[in-house]
């Protein structure tokens, strides 16, 4: 009965484990091997392996669909897998019920609980846990400080804005010490100025935790904002992680960089021959050392071009305007660049007429070059071993 | 004009209040009065009536009886509406729409449909003529309707709260109990007060299912007649007191009542 041997092992580790809750220092990870979800013959999320270790703040990036909030209910045990383990701090957790895992998670929906006050919805998860009535005043009161609604804890969640109802549900997230937090869009139904004032707060309320925090966003500049580790996601595959600089700078393919760019990365093919890159006949540039012949689509971000230029080496790109968005000090231009459809994101007002020709400069020394694959094969201007 | 847009209310109020002024006029006027005279208001004002409702144990109990099963009912049918609603709200399972469909159709057959049948069945297991009799026929109609309101104030919470509830570390009885039943009152006061008024004016299934214990007091009321005929007073203070206990459980639920209708359902 190997079945039965092995389930007895896994029930004495979990013992273990509950011993050793939160000290076990070294090992620390949530561990996703070929984790994978089918509902109903369709797949949310093809089979994946990540890691990711305490201490740390992992973004996933996706469009809506992505697949991100299901990746987030696999990590949470909100769902069951259909393939693959999840394993956390080197014990298998993979069917053991979301109440024994010890995470939180917060939502994008304001999720409270409205029968009961801000204290209470704090409170809750310590309650459930058995801990004592000056115990969960005092971490209830040093949470609601930390997150700045100490002065609503008698009201009902109902009764307070927006921004202080999804403070709460953080609050409430964090009071209980988890090893995993889980964060699924939590500003998106915020408006503009509660938004960045939140996200200001972030790295400084998760920071000093030794947990994993995991933050889903449809937004780049969130997750360049809070740093740590990028997961892009693209219809339920993750197709890079790593450190985010890094997969902004040097997107594995294709899809990672047209998933890590907002506005939408300019894409177009080209051809490198005898050391120069060649779009067509007229916009050519000398092409980055050690590229090989061949066929390559270009990837480059909507603000490495503009509409003025100092720098002599960028290549004049002419194109046929279609909207010129003016926003303070920034102008968004869509512009037709030879059959692609293609983005301008440059400081300075620069109004142009739709219709109207223009010429754009690309500082194509930012340039991402993929092969057929869409592999990457270099980026800004130097060879890439990835 | 909008100094007379109070006109076509007051009628309408006027014209639905009338029935109800008869019948409490009646309730206080001697049979001799009512069926002597037209008189738009008692002229001599008689507690006879209500006098002998509150002594005779023959009408009082009727009220008792009613009281009796209709309590059992409507908790019967939200107990067990409850879970139910909670399943289709949350679950997709085979064939659940269908289910839900037709759980509803047995609203659609008129109760007498059902008279003989349960008439038969309880007399041989022995129920016949007790609360329990008529509150049981009663759930038939009352629980896929309790069921149908719940659903819909269930599915008005989004699902991320029971997730974050077992987050969080409750159990699902726990969770249940604790957070979403108080999140949904309002649903279940809605469906209580349906399957009260429900199960309160049901006459016939009520009336077959009992002889004299269980007996309720829409069946006491048909059994007026006496040798100098119809007590009409009497009758009419009976009809009186049979609207008390309606108009006390809506004054309670009227504002959840609203809120039924916004989220489409009742």
């Amino acid at each position: 009965m190997p079945g039965a041997a092995l389930r007895r092992a896994n029930a004495i580790q979990n013992i273990c484990y509950s011993w050793t809750t939160g000290r076990l220092g070294a090992l620390m990870a949530l561990e996703l091997k070929q984790v994978g979800k089918r509902v109903a013959g369709e797949t949310h999320v093809y089979p994946t392996d990540l890691v990711l270790e305490r201490g740390s703040f992992n973004t996933l990036l996706g469009t809506t669909l992505a697949g991100k909030t299901t990746l987030m209910q696999l990590m949470a045990g909100l769902e069951k897998p259909t393939t693959g383990e999840i394993w956390f701090d080197d014990v298998n957790v993979t069917g053991r019920p979301v109440q024994k895992r010890n995470v939180s998670m917060v939502y994008q929906q304001f999720i409270n609980y409205p029968n009961m006050t801000v204290f209470d919805n704090i409170a809750s998860p310590l309650r459930v846990a058995r801990h004592s009535e000056d115990e969960i005043k005092k971490r209830v009161g040093a949470m609601a400080e930390l997150m700045k609604i100490s002065a609503m804890l008698d009201r009902r969640p109902s009764e307070l804005s927006g921004g202080q109802q999804q403070r709460t549900a953080m609050a409430r997230a964090m009071v209980k010490d988890s090893d995993l937090i889980l964060l699924d869009e939590p500003l998106a139904n915020l408006d503009f100025k509660l938004r960045e004032e939140l996200r200001d707060e972030l790295p400084r309320i998760f920071g000093q935790r030794n947990c994993v925090v995991v933050y889903a966003t449809t937004e780049p500049s969130e997750a360049l904002l809070f740093g740590g580790k990028t997961a892009a996601l693209y219809e339920g595959r993750v197709t890079d992680f790593g450190a985010t600089g890094k997969i902004y700078r040097h997107p594995r393919d294709l899809t990672s960089a047209m998933v890590f760019s907002e506005p939408p990365i300019n894409t177009a093919n080209v051809r490198k021959t005898e050391g120069r890159i060649l779009m067509n006949e007229n916009v050519t540039w000398t092409a980055p050392a050690g590229l090989p012949d061949g066929a390559y689509t270009i990837g480059i971000r909507p603000h490495h071009i503009s509409p003025i230029t100092r720098d002599p080496e960028a290549v004049a790109i002419e194109g046929t305007v279609k909207v010129a968005e003016l926003s303070g000090s920034e102008s968004m231009i869509h512009f037709d660049a030879y059959g692609d459809s293609w983005v301008s994101l440059s400081h300075g007002v620069h109004p142009f007429d739709a219709g109207e020709r223009a010429v754009l400069y690309a500082d194509v020394s930012r340039c991402f070059y993929f092969d057929t694959n869409g592999k990457l094969v270099a980026a800004g201007g130097g060879h890439t071993e990835h | 004009m909008k100094r007379f847009s109070w006109v076509i209310p007051t009628i309408y109020i006027i014209f639905l209040m009338l029935p109800i002024y008869w019948l409490v006029s009646m309730s206080f006027k001697t049979t001799n009065e009512i069926l002597g005279s037209f008189t738009l208001w008692p002229q001599s004002v008689t507690l006879d009536n209500y006098r002998t409702i509150f002594t005779d144990p023959t009408w009082y109990m009727g009220y008792v009886n009613s009281i009796i099963y209709v309590t059992i009912n409507t908790v019967l049918s939200v107990a067990v509406a409850l879970p139910a609603a909670y399943a289709f709200s949350r679950y997709r399972f085979l064939g659940d729409k269908h289910l839900f469909f037709w759980l509803l159709t047995n609203r659609m057959a008129p109760a007498a449909v059902f008279a003989l049948p349960f008439f038969q069945l309880y007399s041989a297991i022995g129920i016949f003529d007790t609360h329990l009799a008529v509150a049981l026929a009663h759930t038939l109609f009352n629980i896929p309707l309790a069921v149908w309101i719940l659903e819909g104030f269930m599915s008005g919470v989004p699902k991320q709260l029971d997730e974050t509830a077992y987050v969080d570390g409750y159990s699902f009885p726990a969770f249940f109990v604790k957070i979403f039943i108080p999140t949904i009152a309002a649903g279940i006061g809605v469906a209580a007060f349906f399957c009260f008024m429900f199960s309160w004016v049901e006459l016939l299934l009520a009336k077959t299912l009992t002889a004299v214990a269980a007996k309720p007091i829409a069946a006491t009321m048909t059994k007026t007649a006496s040798s100098s005929g119809y007590e009409l007073g009497l009758l009419a203070a009976a009809g009186t007191l049979t609207i008390i206990p309606g108009a006390i459980v809506i004054y309670f639920v009227r504002n959840y009542i609203a809120k039924g209708f916004a989220l489409g359902r009742v």
